[in-house]
C-alpha cells in the first residue's frame, strides 16, 4: 500500500516536473521555432507552432552579414578567462576562511557578497572613465577582469561552502604528513572538491557568457560578445523577429549545450556537499 | 644570390605591413533598421573608392545605441568615429560642442539639396551638425477596400473628424478588423511622439512663452479625450503596448483600417513579401482640425561625427558617400527605387523614377508641411514637433508617456493622466532650473 501511494506521488511529481521544466524552455523553444519561419510567418495571428514551411534563410542571412566567430570566440575567451581566473583567485581566500577563519569572516563573506547588491549602472561611469585612462575599453582584456570581479563574490561563496563540508581533520592529517600549504590546496584540498569546484567553475561559465550589461557597455566592434551580437538584430523600425531569433539561437547553442552534457556536474554539484 | 631573394622578399613584406598600416579603420555605430542594414550591405563600394579606409561596425539597439553614444561623447572615450543620431540629439550635442561641424564636405556632396526642412532640424547657429541619412514624417495609411466597403472615400488632407468617422465605420471587431492603430507604448520617442502632433494639431503646446508646461489647457485635454475615445472605439486590444514595429505587425497582417505612422513604414506595407494587403494601401496627410497646423512629425536618422573622434577626415569621408546623391543612385541600381532612403534630398524626388514610387510623392509633402522651429498654433519657446528639444525632454516624455499608456488600458482617466503629467513636467522643469 505504502509502495503504492509513493509509485503515485512518485508520477505526479514527474509529470509536475516537466509541466514546469516545459514552462521554462518554453520561451526558448518559441525562439528556435521562430528562427526557421519567414518574417511573415513569424508575425503570423494566430501564431503558427509546427506547421510551417521550415526555411534556413534567416541563418544564412544572420551569417552574411555578421562575423559570427568573431564574436563567439569573444564570448568563449571572456567567459573562459573570467571563471578560471576568479577560481585561481578564489580558491585560496574560500580555503583560508573555511579553515582558518577569523573574528571578521562572517563580515568578510557578507561584505563581498553586498557588493552585488549595487546596481551596476552605479559604477558604470567610474570604470568607464577608469578603462579610458587604462586603454582597456573595447579589449578582452578589460572584460575579462570586469566579468570576474563581478562574479567573484559568487565564486568565493560558492568554494566557501564545498570547503567547509570537507572535515578539517583531513587537512590537518596531510600536515601531519608533512604538506606544506601548497600541497594541502593542490594534492588533498582540490581533488576532494572537484564536483564543487567543477559545478562553480559551469555555473560561473554561464553567468558570463549571459553578461549583458558591461558587454555592451564596454564594447564596440573589437571585444563585442554574443550578448551584442544579439542587440544588434534588434530594430526600432522594421520587424525581423526571425532574425532576431536566429541570431539568439546562435548565441544560446554553444552554452544550452555545454549545460545540457554537463547537467549531471551541475545539478550534483549544487544539491550535494563536496564529500557526500 | 639565395640570401638577396630573402633580404628582397623580406624587404617587399615590410613594405606591404607598412602600407596596411597606413590604412585608417573607422568605427561606425548603427541602429538595425531596413536602410542601414543595405548601407552596410554596400560597405564595398566605400572603401574600393577609399581603400586606404576600414570600416567596422557596430549595430547596436536604438536605445543603447543612444546610452553608448551618449556616454562616450561626455566621457571622450573615443570608440566611434560616425554615429548615428536624431534630429533630436543633433542640436543639443552641437550645442554642447560635442559633434564635429559639417559645413566642409566636399563641392560635389551640394548640401543646398538636402530638404530645407531636413537641414534645419540638424542644424545649430545655422551650422550643419549631422548629415540626414533618411527622414521621414508621419501620415495616415489606410485600406482602401475597407474604406470603400465603408462608403467613405478619403481625401489627400483630411481632417480628425473625418478619421474618426472613418475608424469607426471601418471597425469589425468580430472579424478582428481594427479602424485604426495607433501608438501606445509609453516612450518619448514611441506614444508621446504621435501624442505630441496629435495636441499640436489641436492647438495645443508643452510650454508657453515663458517655460510653463500647459498641459492643464483645454486644448490638451481635448486632444487627448479625442485620442483615448478613438483607440477605445476603433483600436486594437492591447493598444498601450504597441509602439511602430507592433502595429506594423497588425497592419501587415490586414487588422488595421488605417495606420498614423512614420512615412517610412510606407515601404514595409507595400512589400508584398511580408504584406498581405500590399496591394490595397493608400496614403493621405496627416490629419488636422482646421487650425492650421496638421499633425505631422519630422525625424532624421543622421550620421555625425563625434568631436573625440581621431579620425575626423575619413569619417567625413564616410559621411560624404553615405549621405550623397550617388549613393542614392548606387541603391537604386542595387535594390531598385523603392528602397532608396527616402526623405534627405530635393534631387530624388525630382526624379522620374523615384515619382513612380507610390508613396514618394506624399512622403515629400508630409515632410515639407513640417517645420520644427514653428510646431505649434501659439508660438512656443522651443523647437521640435513631436519633442521639444531640450535636454530633459527625454525623462519627462517618457514619463507623461507612462501616464497616457496607462490612461489607454483604462487604468486612469483623461482628467487623472493630464493632471499627473502636468505637476511631473512641471516639477521636473523647475528643477532643472526654467
Amino acid at each position: 500500500m505504502a509502495r503504492a501511494v509513493t509509485q503515485k506521488r512518485k508520477m505526479i511529481n514527474t509529470a509536475l516536473a516537466w509541466t514546469i521544466g516545459l514552462l521554462i524552455f518554453f520561451p526558448i523553444l518559441w525562439t528556435i521555432l521562430t528562427s526557421f519561419k519567414t518574417e511573415a510567418t513569424a508575425i503570423a495571428d494566430p501564431p503558427v507552432f509546427l506547421f510551417f514551411d521550415w526555411t534556413l534563410e534567416n541563418y544564412s542571412v544572420v551569417q552574411e552579414r555578421s562575423n559570427y566567430m568573431q564574436f563567439l570566440w569573444n564570448s568563449i575567451i571572456i567567459a573562459g578567462g573570467s571563471t578560471i581566473l576568479g577560481v585561481i583567485i578564489a580558491v585560496p581566500a574560500a580555503w583560508s576562511m573555511a579553515f582558518v577563519p577569523s573574528r571578521r569572516t562572517k563580515d568578510i563573506l557578507l561584505w563581498m557578497l553586498s557588493t552585488k547588491m549595487l546596481p551596476a549602472v552605479g559604477v558604470l561611469y567610474p570604470i568607464y572613465l577608469l578603462f579610458i585612462e587604462l586603454g582597456l575599453l573595447d579589449t578582452r582584456v578589460g572584460l575579462t577582469v570586469v566579468l570576474m570581479l563581478i562574479n567573484l563574490p559568487i565564486i568565493v561563496w560558492m568554494l566557501y561552502t564545498y570547503f567547509r563540508e570537507i572535515p578539517g581533520e583531513i587537512l590537518e592529517a596531510a600536515r601531519m604528513d608533512g604538506a606544506g600549504l601548497r600541497e594541502e590546496i593542490l594534492y588533498v584540498l582540490t581533488p576532494m572538491a572537484v564536483p564543487g569546484i567543477a559545478s562553480t567553475l559551469l555555473l560561473n561559465f554561464i553567468l558570463a557568457w549571459n553578461e549583458a550589461f558591461w558587454t555592451l557597455n564596454l564594447t564596440a566592434a573589437k571585444a563585442a560578445p554574443l550578448t551584442a551580437f544579439i542587440a544588434s538584430y534588434s530594430s526600432p523600425e522594421g520587424l525581423f523577429y526571425a532574425k532576431l531569433s536566429a541570431a539568439s539561437t546562435m548565441a544560446i547553442a554553444p552554452i544550452l549545450i555545454l549545460g545540457w552534457f554537463s547537467q549531471k556536474q551541475l545539478v550534483r554539484g549544487l544539491t550535494f556537499g563536496a564529500v557526500k | 644570390m639565395h640570401l638577396r631573394t630573402v633580404l628582397c622578399t623580406a624587404s617587399a613584406l615590410a613594405f606591404v605591413a607598412a602600407a596596411a598600416n597606413a590604412q585608417t579603420t573607422i568605427t561606425i555605430a548603427t541602429v538595425n533598421n531596413g536602410d542601414m542594414i543595405r548601407m552596410q550591405g554596400l560597405t564595398d563600394d566605400f572603401t574600393s573608392k577609399h581603400p586606404d579606409i576600414a570600416v567596422e561596425w557596430v549595430t547596436l539597439e536604438e536605445n543603447v545605441l543612444r546610452q553608448r553614444v551618449t556616454q562616450d561623447i561626455a566621457t571622450g572615450g573615443g570608440q566611434f568615429d560616425v554615429m548615428t543620431i536624431g534630429m533630436y540629439e543633433t542640436p543639443i550635442w552641437a550645442k554642447n560642442g560635442w559633434l564635429v561641424p559639417l559645413d566642409d564636405l566636399g563641392e560635389d556632396y551640394d548640401a543646398e539639396d538636402i530638404l530645407p526642412a531636413m537641414r534645419a532640424g540638424l542644424s545649430h547657429d545655422g551650422t550643419l551638425y549631422a548629415a540626414p541619412f533618411y527622414g521621414e514624417s508621419s501620415m495616415v495609411m489606410y485600406r482602401t477596400d475597407l474604406m470603400e466597403a465603408a462608403g467613405l472615400e478619403m481625401p489627400e488632407a483630411p481632417t480628425w473628424e473625418f478619421i474618426g468617422e472613418a475608424a469607426r465605420a471601418m471597425t469589425d471587431k468580430d472579424n478582428e478588423i481594427y479602424g485604426i492603430c495607433l501608438r501606445g507604448k509609453a516612450g518619448w520617442g514611441e506614444n508621446m511622439a504621435f501624442i505630441t502632433t496629435v495636441a499640436n494639431s489641436f492647438g495645443a503646446r508643452w510650454f508657453d512663452e515663458d517655460w510653463k508646461p500647459q498641459l492643464d489647457t483645454p486644448a490638451w485635454k481635448e486632444a487627448v479625450t479625442f485620442y483615448n475615445d478613438l483607440l477605445a472605439d476603433a483600436g486594437p486590444p492591447g493598444a498601450s503596448t504597441n509602439g511602430f514595429n507592433e502595429n506594423l505587425a497588425l497592419f501587415q497582417q490586414g487588422k488595421c483600417g488605417m495606420w498614423i505612422d512614420a512615412t517610412v513604414a510606407a515601404s514595409f506595407v507595400t512589400n508584398p513579401n511580408d504584406s498581405t494587403v500590399a496591394d490595397k494601401v493608400g496614403f493621405a496627410l496627416a490629419p488636422d482640425t482646421g487650425k492650421g497646423k496638421r499633425a505631422n512629425w519630422l525625424w532624421a536618422w543622421a550620421l555625425a561625427v563625434p568631436a573625440g573622434s581621431d579620425a575626423t577626415d575619413e569619417a567625413k569621408a564616410f559621411i560624404e558617400w553615405a549621405t550623397s546623391k550617388d549613393y542614392l543612385a548606387l541603391v537604386a541600381e542595387n535594390e531598385g527605387w523603392a528602397n532608396v532612403p527616402p526623405g534627405s534630398r530635393t534631387s530624388l524626388y525630382e526624379n522620374p523614377e523615384y515619382q513612380k514610387v507610390p508613396f514618394a510623392a506624399m512622403t515629400l509633402q508630409s515632410i515639407n508641411a513640417a517645420d520644427p522651429s514653428n510646431p505649434t498654433v501659439d508660438p512656443v519657446p522651443y523647437v521640435g514637433i513631436q519633442y521639444v528639444a531640450i535636454p530633459e525632454w527625454a525623462g519627462i516624455g517618457t514619463s507623461a508617456g507612462q501616464e497616457f499608456s496607462a490612461m489607454v488600458a483604462g487604468q486612469q482617466s483623461v482628467d487623472e493622466a493630464l493632471e499627473k503629467a502636468q505637476s511631473l513636467v512641471a516639477e521636473e522643469m523647475e528643477a532643472a532650473g526654467y
